[in-house]
């Protein structure tokens, strides 16, 4: 095959915005069976309490009503989901949690009916002590969230978080901690004792909601034993193993399908309102489908909080002898992904420099708030926020410029992070330079104006494990299938891009078919930024393997051996030269006008992806930021990013990836933040938590793409899409700092917080 | 919220409007959100809804050319009326000018908000067929996009209204 690619590389249109511009498009929240019954969930009214009983009687009665149910309803079933541990209860067992907990599900003919039954439900509650933040939940004396213990359900490293029940003699004392995990290596007090400069500090990482805008929704339906269920799920094969435990089905009679999803951004993996649709169409026997809103949503599911502590130590030109971190999560009321993102947010705490002596030591905590779990980023813009603002503060103190102080500090290219983990497959240095250089050429000087650098680097890709197959048609067209999400990141178009330049045919013939448990191919997860490097690997393989089948089929055909076939686009040429496409092949073999061949592909931790993690996501940027000193309002000058993403597939989508992550990152940076007061929060709604808008978009914006063809996917291809949003809130507090004069300690920078700050008052009141 | 409806008779609405140059009548709940008559009664879904508090704009349509949020006006509203959807944006299989520029520029993501943004531009380019930055940024700042970051929709609007001033030239 030729090297010169013709599809890959080029940003050719996404096919999936086709449809979704003439609103032809399904997503979850359109698929409605026929005889579908609607569910709504009646939701806690305390932050902690004891449940002492529910009746339910009144709103039975009402009209429309078909169902209602509660943990009472779940007999027989396995009550609760989990994919690290299952502490996560379907609906409220014998005590809430948190303020908007499921406590009943009504099911009724239409919403408008069962919205009416929710107020006819009656629950005694008794109030225990709320511990509304990790502070609370930490207290030597604080009552437990979580009485039971439950077996892990997680991948190995999180084995220790759950104790079984027969080695109860071994079990740690019981306290509100869902996770630990410590990484440490050298000597740091000893090198803390010899250095020039030690600094430290303790900043506040804001709790945030991704705000995917369909909430999250289900439709489940119940029949002869299977299950089969359609929602907003980024991992339906996930999904589907909480599912088959809930109800004791085979993995193969469950059956989780994914259209279209209304944004995920980390907020849709794992399992969310599955369960309460799959009970309902159990209990029910009709299809149920359940749509939460927005506030709902931001009850189901946020972000992780933090209260990060950092010191360092430096020599006199600036270089890194030691670091010590203390990550405190606020994980809520569930551990859902917490526990994971927590250990990533500890890899990924201290950066991408040389730390020769390194101590972190990260907890996520149970508190009574909305459970926490994925978003993207994934934990790293909670430590870099700490991380990077500190060796900016290191520079000013010793007098270096911040990006010399990083230059300095940086790891090379293939050099390692973590240590025995793969090296780096960046040149951070040369991009953090690109930074610079775009951001000098259109600098003001004018006062109230400052400049941020940020740096991360990401063990990404998650655990390599992926499938795909192709499926060669008689015509010569291809379908494509896989477990991977399309959630607006396009890779129903890159995925397509891929195969049209490994057959050598027109995109025009590829379909790509996607995550549908019961009719597609398996994937472990859409996140981690895995798609393109894992699935594209997987895809490519499938190719190959269907390529290799084709010649083994077309040897038998013509009587020769398969290798005498030369691969051609769209086909093989004969040993003659005459070139005979993949259907004409197809046909023949059968003998008939009719047949399918199919090529497998699949990944695992093996060969390329053998090494952890499967590569690096890097993120690089900087800002200029404009602050009115009278308002304290911040604008943004100038937004650069550099996508260091080996190979883009498809550039111009890279570049919307990179300006989405960071436009995301300047919202947390600069607007969102939910806040409790009490047992509840006062902004669950998208008027007070305040996401970018046209109108804040930046006055410049530079999104690069470097391409060194350095990842292990297709073509050099490494992951993107979180990168940028990882180091943004670190560049904005750097800015916003250098153009007031003092160092903020927390995000969101609100323009009271910047006054404050700018007017030497505390940040906040 | 009306509590104990089973004891309550539910008021009803009769409407008849023109839908997408379609003429349409219905009887539904007076309290049927124009939101839910389009998706659930007349299989428009291209509508979408998310924040219920008119402040995301995408549940935008456009009620006699003017954008409402289908989210909380009132379906019985539009008895008498014209309404236009995403749906009835393309005519004959040719994309309109906005929705080819929303994909040539990339406008667009998940595509969840794009129905609104699409039905909210056209009302812009409708009163001004040559908005400058400025102008866009201040009639779209009621949209909000969570996957794109919004210049490629500043773009993609610029697009829209020069190839329809070329049109009409």
């Amino acid at each position: 095959m030729t090297e010169e690619r013709t599809v890959a590389g080029q940003s050719v249109y996404r096919r999936d915005l086709y449809e979704k511009v003439t609103g032809a498009a399904t997503y979850t929240v359109d698929v409605v069976p026929g005889g579908c019954l609607h569910a709504k969930i009646l939701r806690s009214s305390y932050a902690h309490a004891e449940i002492r009983s529910i009746n339910v009687e009144s709103a039975l009665k009402a009209d429309g009503v078909v169902a209602v149910l509660t943990s009472d309803s779940l007999a027989g079933l396995f009550p609760r989901f989990g994919h690290i541990v299952p502490d996560h209860c379907i609906l409220a067992i014998d005590k809430v949690r948190y303020y908007g907990e499921p406590v009943a599900m009504v099911i009724a003919e239409n919403q408008l009916a069962a919205a009416d039954a929710l107020e006819l439900i009656e629950v005694d509650y008794a109030e225990l002590p709320a511990l509304m933040d990790s502070d609370a939940a930490l207290a030597a004396d604080a009552p437990l969230i979580h009485e039971e213990r439950y077996q892990s359900s997680g991948d190995e490293s999180f084995s220790a978080m759950a104790a079984t029940p027969d080695d109860s003699s071994e079990l740690p004392p019981r306290n509100n901690i869902a996770h630990d995990h410590v990484l440490e290596w050298g000597d740091v007090d000893a090198a803390m004792a010899g250095a020039a400069l030690v600094l430290e500090e303790r900043v506040h990482y804001p709790m945030l909601y991704a705000y995917a805008m369909e909430p999250y929704n289900a439709v489940a339906q119940f029949s002869e034993g299977s299950l089969r269920v359609t929602s907003t799920a980024q991992h339906p094969y996930m999904v589907r193993t909480d599912l088959a435990r809930i109800l004791s089905l085979p993995l193969a009679q469950v059956r989780v399908e994914v259209p279209y999803l209304g944004g995920g951004y980390g907020s849709k993996s794992y399992t969310k309102v599955e369960p309460l649709a799959a009970v309902g169409a159990w209990a029910t026997g009709r299809p149920v489908k359940l749509v939460l809103d927005v506030e709902e949503a931001i009850y189901t599911t946020r972000a992780d909080s933090a209260d990060v502590w950092v010191r360092s130590g430096f020599d006199a030109d600036g270089r890194i002898l030691a670091r010590e971190f203390d990550l405190v999560l606020d994980s809520g009321a569930y551990a859902d992904n917490s526990p994971l993102v927590l250990a990533k947010a500890v890899n990924r705490c201290f950066g991408p420099y040389r730390v020769p002596n390194l101590r972190a030591r990260g907890r996520a905590v149970y508190t009574n708030t909305s459970p926490a779990s994925s978003y993207r980023g994934f934990g790293a813009p909670l430590g870099a926020l700490a991380g990077e603002t500190n060796l900016d503060r290191a520079a000013a103190e010793l007098g270096i410029d911040p990006v010399e102080i990083r230059l300095r500090n940086l790891v090379n290219h293939g050099e390692e992070i973590l240590p025995g983990k793969r090296g780096l497959d960046a040149d951070l240095k040369a991009d953090i330079q690109l930074i610079q250089a775009s951001l000098a050429r259109d600098a003001s000087q004018a006062a109230g104006t400052g400049i941020g650098y940020g740096l991360t680097a990401s063990d990404a890709g998650a655990f390599p494990v992926s499938t795909a197959m192709v499926r060669m048609q008689t015509d010569g067209s291809v379908v494509v299938l896989s477990g991977s999400t399309e959630m607006g990141q396009g890779s129903r178009s890159v995925l397509a891009q891929l195969v049209a330049e490994e057959l050598g045919v027109g995109m025009n013939v590829v379909s790509v078919v996607q995550s549908d448990t019961g009719a597609g191919s398996y994937e472990r997860t859409t996140g981690a930024s895995r798609t393109t490097t894992l699935v594209g690997l997987a895809v490519q393989r499938a190719c190959d393997d269907a390529r290799a089948r084709i010649a083994t089929m077309a040897a038998e055909v013509y009587d020769c051996a398969a290798e005498d076939f030369e691969p051609a686009p769209g086909g093989v040429l004969r040993p003659g030269g005459e070139m005979v496409g993949f259907g004409e092949i197809i046909m023949r073999w059968f003998g008939a006008e009719a047949g399918e061949v199919t090529g497998i592909g699949l990944v695992r931790r093996d060969g390329v992806t053998k090494q952890m993690p499967p590569f690096w996501e890097v993120g690089v940027v900087g800002v200029e930021v404009g602050v009115d000193l009278d308002t304290g309002v911040v604008s943004v000058e100038q937004l650069v990013t550099v996508a260091d993403v080996g190979f883009a597939m498809n550039p111009r989508a890279v570049e919307g990836q990179d300006l989405g992550a960071a436009t995301q990152g300047l919202g947390g940076a600069l607007f969102e933040e939910l806040i409790y007061d009490g047992p509840q929060l006062v902004n669950p709604n998208v008027v007070e938590y305040r996401v970018p808008r046209m109108g804040d978009l930046p006055k410049k914006i530079d999104t690069m793409i470097v391409e060194r063809g350095d990842g292990v996917g297709p073509y050099g291809a490494k992951g993107a899409g979180e990168g940028a949003l990882n180091p943004m809130g670190a560049a904005v507090a750097s800015a916003v700092a250098r153009a007031v004069g003092r160092w903020p300690t927390r995000l969101p920078l609100t323009p009271e917080r910047v006054w404050r700050l700018a007017n030497d008052l505390p940040e906040s009141d | 919220m009306v509590s104990a409806m089973s004891e309550q008779v539910e008021s009803l609405s009769t409407i008849k409007a023109r839908v997408n140059d379609v003429e349409v009548a219905r009887t539904v709940p007076s309290r049927t959100t124009l939101a839910q008559f389009l998706r659930d009664d007349l299989g428009l879904t291209g509508t979408k809804v998310s924040c219920e508090l008119q402040v995301c704009g995408v549940c935008s349509v456009l009620v006699d050319g003017k954008p409402v949020s289908a989210c909380t006006y009132l379906a019985a509203d539009i008895d008498g009326h014209r309404v236009e959807t995403v749906e009835g944006l393309s005519k004959d299989g040719v994309l309109h000018p906005l929705q080819a520029a929303f994909v040539e520029n990339f406008a667009l993501q998940c595509g969840f908000c794009t129905p609104g943004f699409l039905m909210m531009a056209k009302s812009l380019l409708a009163r001004n067929p040559d908005p400058d930055e400025a102008e866009i940024k201040e009639y779209l700042d009621g949209n909000i996009c969570r996957c794109t970051g919004y210049e490629p929709i500043v773009h993609a609007v610029q697009d829209a209204a020069r190839r329809m001033q070329q049109e009409s030239a």
